[in-house]
């Protein structure tokens, strides 16, 4: 191998656009005023746009360049398109409650950009070492949108919080993967997989950094016992940044999840298949028990993430291609369903008044019968109620885990999301059956409300064409 | 003769201090920076141990990007710090218990 061939840079070509324009838009950011900062704005939507057009137009089938630490196959595809648009969908959303804020600055974009980046990288990552270096360019940059709002004192304390515990994160990730390169003398995730299925590697050495490795993946993800951090991150950040938190870094997670246990450690099924378990039932009791409680609707959202994630490593522990693609379904209309429930909390709060209480909902549906609608089929999408696309995210997975005999994994999985439920109703009682405590008409651009619409009746709509969602999901993994 | 058991061992014992350090520490959050900085060269250390005991110099390759990202991460950890100090005149731990749940 010819170490100074020059590396096949046609194949990263939406990164390398994507990181271009983040760093003329970090520069021509320098130079604007105020005033004009919604060039900053138009010119982020712009990158995002093309750099769709650039993934799209990557060939077909897999293809592995820079000496095997990048691969372009379906899955890598279909999350990149899939990040650009959640990412594009982020933007319209916030900018409204940025320049409300004051907080319309072009360190905004930058960041949200890179972090972008490093969610490309992790979906192409054929080596342990890509892997890490997208994890930590979309660690990096979440932390400092977290700390975005330097004003807010919450917003300072939820970021010192997450950047220990990310920390903390990264470390178990990096002890892991340093165990693992000593059993198996490789970061190549291809190779990985060969020296576990010839059983040369050491069974001992293997085993303790796949735990510690997996610790790290769960940190990530926000799965119990690790999710300390999500509750606080998502109530302190100022809602445009935890709609984002919530949503695009899950396709992220997933990625890692997929390249290392499915791609990298697939052969080690049985050593990681039941830590898997312990974390999926842990997530789903203390996620679903515990939002029952919160009364701070980003709180209660930051629960329900975390039994979401439990639904997710459901579909991964089936350690079969149907689970893993019921893992992708799930991940996909999560983040429909996270952006547009943030969304909703958006469209309420104004200027010095966040609407992040479930109160603030009361009486909804007498303010804006449309909207609260809207909500409904949010919170019942994430409810898991027939027919919308939440339900059949749910189905998948729990017919994947059927399918490997473990019916009382599922029967778990159903009890529990009978639970969650109840707080995903009270939402929708508070808005249908309470009065209202103010009767302020909602205020909110006509391009918002549209992408709000075609973001709730996208729950719908899918769920009615769920077939079509699963099939583009089968065909981008085989 | 030292072999690669007792490189080991201290990353080990450098990697579990630093986790219980994070964990133990009440009162200063640049202890726990310094913490979070004595992780990543315990693993350093692990890294470097194995790619000499396997002759393989990708694990050493591997080091200088953690230095690397070391570097940045405590660039923005600093930062937050700042931002912390700056509204709650505090850096205790103690003090980041605004939100509870």
């Amino acid at each position: 191998m010819n170490i100074f061939a020059t590396p096949d840079l046609l194949l990263a070509l939406p990164e390398v656009v994507l990181l271009a324009a983040t760093c003329f838009i970090l520069l021509l950011d320098a130079c604007l005023s105020d005033a004009r900062r919604q060039v900053s704005y138009l010119l982020s939507l712009l990158t995002l746009l093309v750099t769709a057009v650039f993934t799209a137009a990557l060939p077909d089938g897999s293809h592995i360049g820079f000496s095997g630490l990048f691969v372009v196959d379906g899955v890598a595809k279909l999350l990149k398109l899939v990040t650009c648009g959640a990412v594009a969908a982020v933007f319209l959303y916030s900018k409204d409650y940025l320049i409300q804020r004051g907080l319309l600055k072009g360190e905004y974009f930058v960041l949200v950009l890179f972090a972008t980046l490093g969610i490309f990288v992790m979906a192409s990552a054929r080596s342990l070492l890509t892997l890490y270096m997208g994890i930590e360019l979309l660690a990096l940059s979440q932390y400092t949108l977290v700390a975005f709002d330097r004003d807010s004192p919450v917003a300072a304390e939820s970021a010192m919080k997450y950047f220990v515990l990310g920390a903390i994160a990264s470390g178990l990730l990096l002890y892991g993967i340093s165990i693992l390169y000593g059993v198996s003398g490789t970061f190549d995730l291809a190779q990985l997989t060969l020296q576990f299925h010839s059983g040369a590697a050491h069974q001992v050495g293997l085993l303790f950094g796949l735990a510690f490795l997996l610790a790290g993946i769960a940190f990530k993800f926000g799965a119990v016992p690790f999710h300390m951090w999500v509750p606080d991150v998502y109530e302190g950040a100022p809602t445009s940044v935890t709609m984002f938190l919530s949503a695009a870094p899950k396709l992220a997670y997933f990625a890692l999840a997929f390249r290392v246990l499915a791609e990298g450690l697939g052969g080690a099924l049985d050593a990681w298949q039941p830590m898997l378990i312990l974390l999926v039932v842990l997530s789903l009791a203390v996620g679903n028990v515990v939002a029952v409680a919160q009364t701070n609707l980003k709180r209660m959202l930051a629960y329900s993430t975390i039994s979401n994630v439990g639904f997710i490593l459901l579909g991964f522990l089936a350690g079969t291609p149907f689970g893993y693609r019921a893992a992708l379904f799930y991940t996909i209309s999560y983040v429909l369903m996270a952006m547009g429930s943030f969304a909703m909390i958006i469209l309420l709060a104004r200027r010095g008044f966040e609407a992040d209480r479930i109160d603030d909902f009361k009486g909804l549906a007498h303010r804006s019968p449309w909207f609260a609608w809207m909500m409904l089929f949010l919170m019942m999408s994430t409810a898991g109620v027939p027919p919308f696309v939440g339900f059949f995210a749910k189905l998948y997975v729990v017919q994947a885990v059927l399918d490997i005999g473990l019916t009382w994994l599922a029967v778990v999985a159903v009890l529990f999301s009978v639970i969650g439920a109840f707080y995903y109703l009270r939402v929708i009682k508070v808005m249908f059956f309470d009065a209202p405590s103010e009767s302020a008409l909602l205020v909110a651009s006509p391009a918002f409300k549209f992408l709000l619409s075609a973001n709730a009746l996208a729950a719908l709509v899918l769920g009615v064409l769920n077939s079509n969602l699963a099939e583009t999901i089968a065909k981008a993994l085989p | 003769m030292i072999g690669l058991p007792h490189f080991l061992v201290l990353a080990g014992i450098l990697f579990s201090i630093a986790v219980a350090g994070i964990f133990l520490n009440r009162k200063n959050v640049i202890v726990l920076l310094m913490c979070i900085e004595l992780m990543l060269l315990a693993v350093n250390f692990n890294f470097v141990a194995f790619s000499r005991w396997l002759g393989d110099v990708n694990g050493q390759v591997f080091v200088f990007f953690i230095l690397t990202v070391a570097a940045a991460e405590s660039a923005i950890g600093l930062a937050i710090l700042v931002v912390l100090f700056r509204e709650g005149r505090s850096i205790n731990v103690d003090s980041l218990n605004r939100m509870q749940g």
